[in-house]
């Protein structure tokens, strides 16, 4: 069995970021949504995903995340992810999320995005 | 051309969650043992745990086993890893499926559906063969861009 996801959140001025640590499948894409709305909730409309400590992901994790930019496009806020590995980036422009999220090298540079 | 199986192993998985990272665990060793570059390991990784899944997922297979070869193949060094993935399920029509189109899915209730776009955008080439009696998904990627190769088959 591989570990559960472990999630950690930074609230800051404007931006929260999720810090992933693990495999994101479904289990872990369920609990990114979870983690994600109620930050929504708390008001925040700008999300920064920091996948630094993921190596893999699966199509149904992404697809719970598909869902979450959903949500980002219906109320007009601004998703974006940094520290990909390449496979995982190489996989999100196969899946063609890049159109419509923002994608990193570094955290900085994303928060950077996120607040201006 | 790479035309003969230096190293050759198989395992046989209950399908099951999480059954995928046992599988590619498996296939990373090999290739690692190939000399495949860390990055091309990882697509490998990626492309593996897709082809488990939708046998996982949609195989319905009565005996409930994943099949899985891995194989390099070369002439005297390795040269490709190709990865088999069947199952003795149901099988599918690749006809009837719909290639997924991210536009499409925001606006939809169902977002899944992925795993072979994804698979055959990070390997070099794949195979889908499917009946009424299995699928088998044989997928294949080439050493390049590895450090050089260490001699595999002994």
């Amino acid at each position: 069995m591989t570990d559960s996801l472990k999630l950690s959140v930074d609230r800051r001025d404007g931006v929260a970021v999720l810090y992933t640590d693990g495999y994101i499948n479904n289990q872990g894409g369920e609990e990114i949504a979870k983690v994600a709305y109620e930050l929504l909730d708390e008001g925040y409309r700008n999300l920064l995903l920091n996948l630094s400590g993921t190596k893999i992901v699966n199509s149904i994790g992404i697809s719970i995340l598909i869902e979450i930019i959903e949500k980002m496009i219906d109320i007009k806020g601004k998703l974006a992810f940094c520290n990909l590995t390449p496979t995982i980036d190489k996989t999100f422009h196969i899946m063609g999320l890049a159109q419509y999220t923002s994608i990193f090298p570094s955290e900085d540079e994303a928060a950077e995005h996120l607040v201006d | 051309m790479a035309d003969s199986i230096l190293k050759e192993v198989a395992l046989t998985l209950d399908l099951a969650p999480d059954m995928e990272i046992e599988a590619c665990e498996k296939a990373c060793a090999v290739a690692e043992l190939m000399g495949m570059s860390a990055d091309r390991i990882d697509e490998v990784k990626m492309a593996m745990i897709e082809a488990c899944i939708n046998a996982i997922e949609h195989s319905e297979a009565a005996d409930s086993k994943l099949y899985v070869d891995i194989a390099v193949l070369g002439t005297q060094e390795p040269q490709e890893l190709r990865i088999t993935v069947s199952d003795r399920g149901v099988g599918f029509d690749r006809k009837k499926l719909v290639k997924p189109d991210i536009e499409q899915k925001l606006k939809s209730s169902s977002k899944r559906g992925w795993g072979l776009q994804i698979i055959e955008g990070l390997m070099d080439k794949v195979t889908v063969a499917s009946t009424g009696a299995g699928t088998s998904v044989i997928m294949t990627k080439t050493i390049a861009g590895g450090r050089a190769a260490s001699r595999v088959g002994s």
